[in-house]
């Protein structure tokens, strides 16, 4: 267990580095001087050159790839080119703004994604099959970007029951998560619904039948367990979709969240919060897959790590 | 196989009842998959998109409104008066050249490096596939996202934006199958008769990743599709000078009040034709390789 710890941590920095190489090269072949675009078309020369100095971008790429990822081995990747504070920490403050809106999005799907798909097995082509299986259908391929638009329309426009824009309350979390959660519905109603089907002709479900117990008992304590190991990896692998998502949703629902401020970041060459969002995310993504292949142990007792 | 049966003069009842029932459903869905290509192929040339005129006049005119000059807006016209029925055209034509380029260089450049991984093994293949789960690591909208933040907006960025962030699927598929394509009779028969690497890849592994890559790519087109509609939204995908899908949502969005119909088409659009894209892929995978077909 402690070296498959050991190796899977020694790969995780190997991945982060890996990432951060690829934004420190893709930062420094955007077109556009970020001294030029910060100080604008009026500055003189020497204010962009003195910039450039105080940023660093004057030394060889060597020295500034080495004092990178020395700084980012303290987490320190300078300030913000347009905000006034440091990147790390123009990042870490709206973190929680993303990860609750994830979390909700995240805690949805699988409030409504688990029954449902349960609903969709038990009752194997019936209306209520078909239905889920459209609604899940059309969750998967209606653009997320499109559909938070329809809802600000429908809810926030013409019925105004719920605000459109901003945080704030219970009710300004509403349509950014539902919209976020709605993919995910759609995947694990599909995966729960034809996990439970390929389990129903397996001997063990005949054999709990055959002791007498009830439906809700075999599906809840035989059939389950076995179709939790691909909705575990599912539901591990869209949360890295959820974080991408995000982007886009607080872009639509302009949520105060640290995708909004990637993009942002992006368009306006802001490096250092590049950077830091990058790693964000990409660490983010490592521990979720590390967490999910740890609790496969703990789900079915027959995997053990060494 | 198949091909024999169809060309051969057997009954219709020699064919298995699933590949029947595959084979119409293949042609049940590729009837409206074909009419959106007509309709992106033709359509821009039956009501061309004019990007520089601009109507103040006809302005937000909601969809079947007559305009003061004359003809009839059935979708309505946006902020500057430009018809909504041209610019939806034009932006299915954009899906469609996106999502075929696309898929088309992604999957060759997934054809040659899976083979090429899988085939000859070793340092390649480790060095390919730590390149590929590395990239894999990373939610692709995003890896997306910053490409097209250095390449800058045009048609022919987002292409190669979205074929770098979609080879490995391609990649994976062709390894896969090549390694098992490599381990049988005639690949090691074709060696004994001295048969050249390239020969052997092209003439015997090549022939049998065709199939499975053939069914990864219809269902990558519609994620293709919906992911250049994503980054136009963002807009850091097509210029306005050719609106596609995502790009006209965005642009509707500052108009909710006073023009829903901005958004809303284009977007009905594009789940439309998504829909019909995943649906037909999975058809495709039916009828070419039923043993996996879903329930």
């Amino acid at each position: 267990m402690t070296s498959y710890l050991g190796g899977r941590l020694v790969y995780a920095l190997f991945v982060l580095w890996g990432a951060l190489t690829i934004v420190f090269v893709a930062v420094r072949v955007i077109p556009g001087d970020p001294a030029q675009m910060m100080i604008g078309s009026e500055g003189t020369r020497q204010d962009v050159e003195a910039l450039r100095h105080r940023l660093g971008l004057d030394q060889p790429l060597a020295t500034q790839y080495a004092r990178y990822l020395a700084g980012a081995a303290r987490l320190d990747f300078g300030a913000s080119l347009r905000l006034e504070e440091p990147a790390t920490q123009a990042v870490s403050e709206r973190l929680p703004a993303t990860a609750l809106l994830a979390g909700s999005a995240m805690t949805l799907a699988i409030a409504v994604g688990l029954p449902l798909g349960i609903l969709a097995a038990i009752r194997i082509r019936s209306a209520v099959d078909y239905v889920v299986s459209i609604a899940s259908l059309l969750g998967q391929s209606v653009p997320n970007f499109w559909l938070g638009i329809m809802f600000i329309l429908i809810f926030a426009r013409q019925f105004r029951w719920l605000p459109s824009a901003g945080i704030g309350g219970m009710e300004h979390l509403v349509l950014p998560a539902v919209t976020l959660a709605l993919l995910l519905i759609g995947v694990l109603t599909r995966l729960v619904r034809s996990g439970l089907l390929e389990v129903v002709d397996e001997d063990y479900i005949r054999s709990a039948y055959a002791k007498g117990l009830t439906r809700r008992a075999v599906i809840a304590r035989h059939a389950l367990p076995n179709v939790l190991i691909p909705v575990v990896t599912i539901v591990g692998l869209q949360l890295g979709n959820l974080l991408a998502g995000a982007v886009i949703v607080e872009t639509v629902f302009a949520w105060p969240g640290a995708g909004r401020l990637l993009v942002d970041a992006i368009s306006n060459r802001d490096y250092p919060v590049v950077q830091v969002g990058v790693l964000c995310i990409t660490a983010g993504f490592i521990l979720i897959n590390l967490l999910v292949d740890l609790s496969y142990a703990y789900i079915d007792p027959r995997i053990r790590y060494r | 196989m198949t091909a024999a049966s169809m060309s051969a003069p057997v009954s219709m009842s020699s064919v298995p009842a699933a590949v029947g029932r595959a084979r119409r459903r293949l042609l049940w869905w590729s009837a409206p998959l074909v009419a959106f290509a007509l309709v992106a192929v033709v359509g821009p040339m039956v009501v061309p998109y004019d990007p520089v005129t601009v109507r103040l006049g006809d302005r937000l005119a909601p969809p079947g409104t007559l305009l003061p000059d004359g003809p009839r807006a059935w979708l309505g016209t946006d902020q500057v008066g430009k018809d909504l029925v041209a610019q939806v055209l034009q932006g299915a034509r954009i899906s469609l050249i996106v999502g075929v380029a696309t898929v088309l260089a992604a999957g060759a450049v997934g054809l040659v490096a899976g083979v090429a991984a899988g085939y000859r093994g070793g340092t390649l293949d480790a060095v390919l596939m730590r390149l590929a789960d590395l990239q894999l690591a990373f939610p692709s909208i995003l890896l997306a996202i910053l490409i097209a933040a250095v390449l800058g907006r045009s048609v022919a960025n987002v292409i190669i934006t979205l074929s770098v962030t979609r080879w490995v699927t391609f990649a994976r598929i062709a390894r896969a199958s090549s390694l098992v394509t490599k381990e049988r009779e005639f690949v090691t028969a074709a060696l004994a008769t001295g048969a050249g690497t390239l020969r052997l890849v092209r003439r015997h592994i090549v022939p049998f990743t065709v199939t499975p890559l053939v069914v990864v790519a219809t269902v990558e087109l519609g994620l293709v599709i919906l992911a250049e509609a994503s980054l136009s939204f963002l807009g850091l995908g097509t210029t306005p000078a050719h609106p596609s899908w995502g790009l006209i949502i965005a642009n509707g969005r500052d108009y909710l009040t006073t023009g829903w119909w901005i958004s809303t088409i284009p977007g009905l659009a594009l789940s439309v034709v998504v829909v019909t894209v995943g649906q037909f892929g999975d058809a495709v995978r039916d009828y070419l390789d039923p043993h996996t077909g879903s329930r």
